[in-house]
């Protein structure tokens, strides 16, 4: 087990190189040219000869990988063009904030999709699982921007019920930094009132990016379920006389649990793209709005360091959901 | 496969709105009350009335005409889209399948860092480095979907490539360009078309967010993701430049999910969901 980890994380540094290579010469080759995006059309040659080689822009594209490489195993991401701050402290600082929104999101996502699986198993071919069936349907057919701005509109603007945008009210001090994390920071500092306004403006952005998870797990929870529903170990329980919510929640549950946390992983994919859209709807300040401002903006280190930043997550994702494989199915060793 | 689809409630849903899509994309000229990009200062935000079914945006543009204008720039997205990826990676994938050897461990890993990203993240970079427009959209989207179709291609011709008439046709002499383009080619095909199909409402969607976030077709292009985009600022009180875009791209979106679905359904029972 423990080689098998090691390989992987071998294996994901080599495809981490992967990605930045190919968009280190995606965000150069560029017919785009970042300086004059920088700059704005009247700026004098001289000024534009000055920023290229500050960001040695004039050098041969093989040196500037070289250069990138070397500071990047050093630990060094560059400096953002747009906010003049190095790429590593602002991802650092937009970093938890999706984590909190995505975090929020998963678990809504494994949640209720699971119970909406087994409630459509349990009564295949009936009135709630054609519903729950329809609604997954809908829950993965729906685009993530349209979903949130119907959203705003009826729980904020019409309603009332619920913030529109951000992480606190404008009014409300920040609690001191200490995981990044606002609502446990709230905690952490006792103050009750930023926590409350913190989970409450948690909610729509998490209740959205959830939408498609929540799908995607029920689907694939009940067809796994149904499966298992139909093997001789869960006639012989029944038989045994144990009662049919036990059968169900303890024998048929775990093994049906295994393409769940396959489909949880590409769902974490989904969510971290969900997050660059939500994010932009609700105002969020996290790493899917610094990276649609990096790519708007043609800031290069920002977008190499951001779209890195993101591949890691999801390899190690991948990694967490193929361990745990393990886990559920003992039949699984991996050499 | 017709009397298959038949069967099925929900597919037949999809593929009537598929066909009501491709129709209205194609009458679109005829359709359309005004021309979709001409602006009228004196009607912007019109909300719903006979002469604006769905009303007007924020220069006064028809967002009825708009939308069919639309439905064709999506239509064409997901087509050509699919026909480009579809056909270089189904290339790749057999020869990589087919071959095998350095070049095929090779290309599969270059598969392999490409898959590495979300998708969306990986056509924004694209699109963004090349400068959004509409026909980077579909470079940026091509570029993220051929991988999809390597890996399939790919396992089809591994297995066509041990089968015995296959076996049968090398002892008869022919060349190995013979074997894959009247062999491993037509096999390899079905289930490239089918993935193509699924691919579709995948397709759309992206394009739709790429230019939701700016980072796709740009303004005045009829695009439903940049419509929706530019309706954001009118909310609420002009809730339809934005809620009539997006009502689009959903009911596409889930028209070729219905279609899909079913078709998955008929050629693989056991993936039945």
């Amino acid at each position: 087990m423990i080689s098998y980890i090691l390989k992987r994380l071998a294996w994901m540094v080599f495809v981490l190189f992967g990605v930045m290579t190919v968009v280190f010469f995606i965000s150069r080759v560029i017919p785009a040219d970042p300086v004059a995006a920088m700059l704005g059309g009247q700026a004098p040659p001289e000024l534009i000869e000055q920023v290229r080689a500050k960001w040695n822009l004039d050098k041969p594209l093989y040196d500037q990988y070289l250069i990138y490489l070397w500071r990047l195993l050093q630990g060094d991401l560059g400096v953002s063009i747009s906010t003049g701050k190095p790429v590593a402290e602002d991802l650092l600082q937009f970093f938890p904030a999706t984590f909190e929104l995505a975090t929020a999101a998963t678990i809504l996502s494994i949640f209720f999709g699971i119970i909406l699986g087994i409630i459509s198993a349990v009564r295949s071919g009936r009135v709630m699982d054609h519903l729950s069936r329809l609604s997954a349907l809908l829950g993965i057919s729906m685009p993530v921007f349209w979903l949130g701005l119907l959203m705003l509109l009826l729980f904020y603007y019409l309603l009332g019920w619920l913030p529109g945008a951000g992480q606190l009210p404008y009014y409300m001090s920040r609690p001191p930094r200490v995981t990044g994390l606002i609502t446990i920071d709230s905690l952490i500092a006792g103050r009750f009132d930023a926590f409350q306004s913190a989970l409450k403006h948690l909610v729509m952005p998490a209740v959205v990016l959830s939408f498609f998870g929540i799908a995607a797990v029920s689907r694939i929870t009940r067809s796994s379920m149904l499966d298992v529903l139909r093997e001789e170990y869960i006639n012989t329980a029944r038989a045994k006389g144990l009662r049919e919510a036990n059968v169900v929640l303890k024998h048929a549950l775990k093994n049906a649990m295994l393409p769940v946390s396959t489909i949880s992983g590409i769902t974490y994919g989904r969510l971290l793209e969900g997050s660059v859209i939500t994010e932009t709807i609700f105002a969020w300040p996290g790493l899917g709005r610094y990276a649609t401002n990096a790519f708007l903006a043609l800031d290069f280190p920002a977008v190499v360091g951001s779209t890195m930043l993101i591949a890691l997550l999801y390899a190690l994702t991948n990694l967490v959901v193929d361990i745990s494989y393990a886990y559920l199915n003992p039949k699984i060793r991996y050499g | 496969m017709w009397r298959a689809l038949r069967r099925n409630p929900l597919s037949l849903t999809g593929l009537a709105i598929i066909s009501a899509l491709v129709l209205a994309a194609i009458v679109a000229p005829y359709l359309s009350p005004y021309d979709p990009l001409a602006t009228q200062p004196l009607r912007k935000l019109e909300g719903l009335s006979p002469a604006h079914p769905l009303g007007t945006d924020q220069l006064g543009r028809d967002i009825l005409s708009r939308l069919l204008y639309g439905a064709r720039i999506s239509l064409r997205i997901a087509v050509i889209v699919a026909l480009l990826a579809g056909s270089t990676g189904t290339l790749i994938g057999i020869l990589c399948g087919y071959f095998g050897g350095r070049i095929d461990n090779l290309l599969m890993r270059v598969t392999d860092i490409f898959m590495a990203f979300p998708q969306l993240i990986l056509a924004m970079a694209i699109s963004s480095a090349l400068g959004p427009s509409l026909e980077n959209v579909v470079i940026a989207i091509s570029l993220t979907e051929w991988t999809f179709f390597a890996r399939l291609a790919r396992s089809r011709a591994i297995a066509i490539r041990e089968e015995n008439y296959v076996e049968a046709a090398r002892a008869m002499g022919a060349g190995r360009w013979r074997i894959l383009s009247r062999h491993v080619l037509p096999l390899s095909l079905s289930p490239v078309i089918v993935q193509a199909t699924l691919e579709m409402g995948g397709i759309i969607r992206t394009a739709a967010s790429l230019g939701f976030l700016g980072l796709g077709a740009q303004p005045p292009t009829p695009e439903w993701g940049v419509m929706v985009t530019a309706g954001r600022n009118y909310l609420p009180g002009q809730w339809w430049v934005s809620t009539f875009p997006g009502l689009a791209i959903f009911i596409t979106v889930l028209g070729f999910n219905l279609l899909g679905d079913g078709i998955r359904d008929i050629l693989d029972p056991r993936l039945r969901g």
